[in-house]
């Protein structure tokens, strides 16, 4: 996989996915050591380049980076008052000057770290892109699972919340189905998208049917500000309707875990009680989220792409006019 | 089996021994080898296994990144007599990495290494302290193990040759 981008989770075979879940295996031991470092990208740099601040994510991406010894850069951008296409190109090319070794890039419009990946030379991982993909992400999911459970095929997995414009349950719907797990995803009828059932999942707007009997259940953050009044009438609403609290997990099996990507919304997705204690795993989710980005660097970075040539004409091609 | 002897002889305070395994050849020789030092001195002594791959000097230089192994080690080596054990040792940029690795998990009083075979062709200043065999071998061959070794044999005790058969064959991939 070296010199490959990692766009989303779509794009990866199912030896792809299960080569890094092993490799982040290993890399979870390097956290557990009093020196977490190890010496393999030494020499090499990492840009975090987040048009959309993200905390929790810049961050695991910037310790991974680092246990890895490479040099890691954080370029953060602001909202520009550029027209979007040319500060994007002009931002790649900048980038591309400074020679780093693998690019992590967040923005909130789909498909924008596609569109680096043309023209940067080092491989692209992308850090989540508008409601498109979040690869790490649903990545460091499976890892999670893989790790309470010991396997994926086979399991359910119940998603809920607004799955029309996560990210996250796009690229855990592709993750999971392709391990041999059956997903199903829940919300009122606003979030589900209507072709939802086209990549194979089943939708359900009840929520008691979607958990039942599931072995794994992840509830996705609301975005409250953005969401309330539009795809449901009030945040008690959902709470009361789609929160996830002990009463509802009976559904589920008794070993069930409960996932949710994080940050928080404390007694509207998921009840205080489910918050901070087992069957939740959410700390475990951001532990192993640094153990999976290692194993993405490892096995990306380092390399210039293949076809990195065709890029770097187009952009030099785009410089001149 | 000798090498266990040989160990016990020459290393004074067999109570500090700490045995590392570099995966994968090492490790089953190190099961063997912890089992015989038991029966010999007494003392159980650990058997930590460590990768060296993310140590490796060559990983810039490869088309793609190889596998990484399992590493686990059970307690601290801090003032322990660590003992790296390796199947076959070459160029010994293996055991180079290893002690670097080894060095990110504590300050061992003493590191020597145990091979069951050396084949020449050293390209580090690397000294092997106790190894079962010198094969001489050409670059391009490779060295195979034919039979693997039976934990709990009653006839373990004797040379790692016996136990292992072991064939010199010439090979494209060394």
């Amino acid at each position: 996989m070296i010199g490959r981008d990692i766009l989303g989770i779509e794009d990866l075979s199912r030896l792809d996915i299960e080569l890094i879940l092993e490799t982040a295996e290993r890399m979870q031991e390097i956290g557990t050591r009093e020196v977490k470092k190890v010496p393999t990208l030494r020499g090499r740099t990492l840009i975090n380049l987040f048009f959309e601040p993200s905390t929790r994510t810049q961050t695991s991406f910037e310790i991974a980076g680092k246990r890895l010894a490479a040099d890691v850069v954080n370029f953060s951008v602001s909202g520009s008052s550029v027209s979007k296409r040319e500060t994007l190109l002009d931002t790649a090319k900048t980038l591309d000057a400074m020679d780093p070794d693998v690019v992590v890039v967040r923005h909130k419009v789909a498909g924008v770290p596609h569109r680096l990946a043309e023209v940067l030379k080092a491989p692209v991982i992308n850090a989540g892109d508008g409601a498109h993909e979040h690869p790490s992400q649903a990545l460091l999911d499976m890892l999670t699972v893989m790790e309470q459970k010991g396997r994926i095929e086979g399991l359910t997995v119940t998603i809920i919340g607004d799955i029309a414009h996560s990210r996250v349950a796009r690229s855990n719907i592709y993750g999971f189905s392709k391990l041999g797990a059956e997903v199903r995803v829940a919300g009122p009828p606003t979030m589900l998208p209507p072709d939802i059932e086209a990549l194979g999942v089943k939708a359900y707007t009840n929520l008691r049917e979607a958990i039942e009997g599931a072995d794994v259940v992840m509830a996705l953050r609301i975005q409250m500000e953005r969401l309330e009044g539009a795809c449901f009438p009030s945040v008690r609403e959902y709470a009361a309707t789609f929160g996830l609290d002990r009463a509802k997990l009976r559904a589920a099996k008794d070993d069930a875990i409960v996932m949710h990507p994080g940050p928080v919304n404390r007694g509207v997705e998921l009840a205080h009680e489910l918050a901070d204690h087992r069957p939740s795993v959410i700390l475990d989710q951001v532990r192993n989220g640094v153990a999976l980005r290692m194993a993405l660097l490892y096995l990306v970075a380092g390399r210039p792409k293949l076809d990195a040539s065709a890029g770097a004409d187009e952009m030099a091609g785009g410089g001149e006019r | 089996m000798r090498i266990s002897h040989e160990i016990v002889e020459r290393i004074d305070d067999p109570e500090r021994l700490y045995l590392v395994a570099i995966p994968n050849g090492g490790v089953p020789l190190g099961r063997i080898l912890i089992e015989n030092l038991e029966s010999l001195t007494g003392f159980q002594t650990p058997l930590g296994i460590l990768d060296t791959t993310l140590y490796r000097d060559d990983l810039s230089t490869r088309g793609s990144r190889p596998r990484l192994r399992r590493t686990e080690m059970p307690s601290s080596v801090d003032d322990r007599i660590v003992v790296l054990v390796e199947d076959v040792v070459s160029t010994g940029r293996t055991i180079r990495a290893a002690m670097d690795a080894l060095m990110d998990f504590g300050r061992p009083s003493q590191v020597r290494v145990v091979a069951l075979v050396d084949r020449g062709h050293r390209e580090l200043p690397i000294k092997i302290d106790f190894v079962g065999k010198n094969i001489p071998t050409q670059p391009n061959e490779k060295v195979i193990f034919s039979a693997a070794p039976v934990a709990g044999a009653t006839d373990v005790d004797q040379s790692g040759a016996d136990v292992l058969e072991l064939i010199v064959q010439a090979g494209e991939d060394s």
